[in-house]
């Protein structure tokens, strides 16, 4: 009777599981500053995270207004710290309300790709047998496909939406979250823990999601964190090609690909966006470097 | 037992069941191949069932009446049912006919092959440069973890990786083209205005190369800082080979493995990289072609472009799984 307990509460991975949640994550979050490309990495992050959130607040004019007199001298000043952009409207306010725009987008995604593929990595690596390998090769069928040009296809058909980029960049990016989560369950369903789970007649489901799952979670949030940065490199490649979020909203992408003609008259317009999509995207991966470095401290 | 008395007969066998792996690993390899691409094609003639807008409407314009597009969809056949038309096209795909591409109103096969071959040559150049580079950035850096150098590769690499392809682009254009005026902004392949056609190649492959090294190079440096740490390399340190000639001899060899399978799938990220690149530069290549009939609504050029890429995805997926059985001792016996 008392095996269940016992068995359970052996946990794989140090601190895991039931141990304090909240402090544990407190610790965790504090030994950011251990690595310094994880605190680098933190601190874009969390920089654009800050913008992103209060761009309302913070950004000097509205993303949309346009100057017309500014037109005449659209290069940086007192009046727009970053210069205005070919049609007057401020770069600053733009850059900023655009990272509302790519950090909703890209994190949603990711969420989305992480529950598919989580899922489907659970249910190939516990049954194993026919459905792995349907699962296996599906999966190996869509990581087949170029990304760029799948999207291109379906956002061509589509058009082009928030909704379309979420739905996409979830179907492409859940094969890759699948096949880390096969690999983890294939090793993980052989622990005790989970032997002990099936002979008090635990339910498939629960052993996936409340045993399995929570001691894979070490590699799949490292890798979230890498697909967020990826996800934003995609939505401003999408953003270039011009098939990404629909204009006039702001979107860092779009700003370069508007303004890139004229980089030769007034470079500004486009290198202040590509500088800020560049920094939250070495934000994310530093992080996952920085995370993946303390995690094999542990 | 059996073995020792008829040698020549086990010897046999032994042929027979090497060309029976072989045989089995290409059929598998094709057959999924075929399946991938089966799949694909399927997906995309569909897809182009369910998106708005119909494609006579498209072609005549805005002001044709309805009668035009109605005379026009019944003379292109798009009238008839789904899957109909879908073994149709399978039926003409096999037998080489393409179709017509109606944005730029030319057979396909007479664009594709061009466009495709521009692109491979830009890949193939970048390809050359990225290999040689991150090798040697992977291998210096991992062969002693966490030294200065290692922290700085592994910093350099994850910078530029980190980089979309698109901002690299506009950053190097700044830097050499707008400010100092070295090289050319575009490469149309086309020589004009003082460039020749190698100067307008410069930019392009240098921001697919930094892009994907930065990737590459991190593969290779964790393979290599993994082999450092096997009981066989502290072996040959313990008995006093030298340093460099542990590394040379013992180290690299057994930490390609890993990374020449990922250097193969990086084919893919190059396919979609290049859209990028190829846009940023206007360069005449595949990529570019795909985006201008996406966006045209060029259901032939769409349909026949996606399997071409798929088709060169999944081969060098077969091919990365090849090189990773010839490579590493242990698959092949």
């Amino acid at each position: 009777m008392a095996l269940p307990t016992t068995a359970n509460g052996l946990p794989a991975i140090p601190g895991a599981a039931h141990a304090g949640f909240a402090r544990t994550w407190a610790r965790r979050l504090g030994r950011l500053t251990e690595s310094r490309p994880a605190a680098i990495g933190a601190g874009l992050v969390l920089f654009w995270s800050a913008a992103a959130v209060f761009a309302p607040l913070i950004a000097p004019y509205p993303p949309n207004a346009s100057n017309m007199l500014a037109l005449a001298h659209p290069t940086p000043s007192a009046a727009h710290w970053l210069g205005t952009d070919h049609l007057g409207r401020d770069v600053l306010s733009r850059i900023l309300w655009g990272a509302r725009t790519v950090l909703t987008v890209a994190p949603l995604a990711v969420l989305g790709a992480a529950i598919l593929g989580s899922l489907l990595g659970l249910t190939a690596g516990y049954y194993r047998g026919v459905v792995d390998v349907v699962i296996v090769r599906a999966c190996d069928i869509v990581l087949s496909f170029p990304v760029i040009i799948l999207y291109m296809i379906i956002l061509a058909h589509f058009g082009s939406s928030a909704v379309n980029i979420v739905a996409v960049l979830t179907l492409t990016k859940a094969p890759i979250i699948a096949r880390i989560v096969r690999g983890l369950t294939l090793e993980l369903r052989e622990r005790e823990y989970v032997a002990a789970a099936k002979m008090r007649g635990e339910s498939p489901l629960y052993i996936m999601l409340a045993e399995i799952l929570p001691n894979a979670r070490g590699p799949l949030i490292v890798d979230m964190c890498l697909r967020t940065g990826y996800n934003v490199v995609i939505i401003g490649a999408l953003g270039f090609l011009g098939i990404g979020l629909p204009p006039p909203d702001p979107d860092w992408g779009g700003m370069v690909k508007d303004t890139y003609g004229m980089m030769s008259v007034w470079p500004h317009m486009a290198l202040f966006p590509c500088a800020a999509i560049s920094s939250l995207v070495i934000g994310f991966n530093l992080l996952a470097v920085g995370l993946r470095e303390i995690g094999l401290r542990d | 037992m059996r073995a020792e008395k008829r040698p020549t007969l086990t010897r046999l066998a032994d042929g027979g069941r090497v060309a029976l792996t072989v045989a089995r690993f290409v059929l598998k390899h094709v057959a999924f191949l075929l399946l991938t691409l089966l799949v694909v094609s399927f997906l995309v003639f569909t897809l182009n069932e369910f998106s708005p807008g119909d494609v006579a409407r498209k072609l005549l314009g805005a002001y044709a009446t309805q009668e035009q597009v109605d005379i026009l969809t019944r003379e292109m056949g798009l009238d008839r049912p789904v899957l109909v038309r879908y073994v149709e096209f399978l039926g003409r795909i096999a037998s080489g006919d393409l179709g017509t591409s109606t944005r730029f109103k030319v057979p396909v096969k007479d664009i594709i092959w061009t466009r495709l071959a521009n692109t491979a040559f830009l890949a193939a150049l970048a390809f050359a440069c990225i290999v040689p580079l991150s090798m040697l950035l992977g291998i210096v850096a991992g062969m002693r973890e966490a030294s200065a150098l290692d922290r700085a590769v592994l910093m350099f690499s994850t910078v530029v990786a980190s980089v979309p392809e698109f901002a690299l682009g506009v950053f190097l254009v700044s830097v050499f083209v707008v400010a100092l005026g070295w090289l050319p902004g575009t490469a149309t392949m086309v020589a004009g205005g003082g460039w020749s056609v190698a100067s307008q190649l410069v930019l392009p492959v240098a921001v697919i190369v930094l892009f994907d090294a930065g990737y590459v190079v991190s593969m290779i440096r964790a393979s290599m800082v993994e082999v450092m740490q096997r009981p066989y390399i502290r072996t040959a340190v313990l008995k006093g080979m030298a340093f460099r000639r542990v590394v040379v001899r013992h180290a690299i060899r057994n930490a390609m493995i890993n990374p020449v399978t990922v250097i193969l799938l990086q084919i893919n990220y190059l396919i979609s990289g290049v859209v990028v690149v190829e846009t940023v530069f206007a360069y005449p290549g595949f990529g570019r072609m795909m985006l201008e009939a996406a966006l045209f609504k060029d259901i032939a050029l769409v349909e026949v472009g996606a399997l071409v890429a798929v088709t060169v995805a999944v081969l060098t997926q077969i091919l990365g799984d090849l090189a990773y059985r010839v490579l590493d001792p242990r698959l092949r016996s």
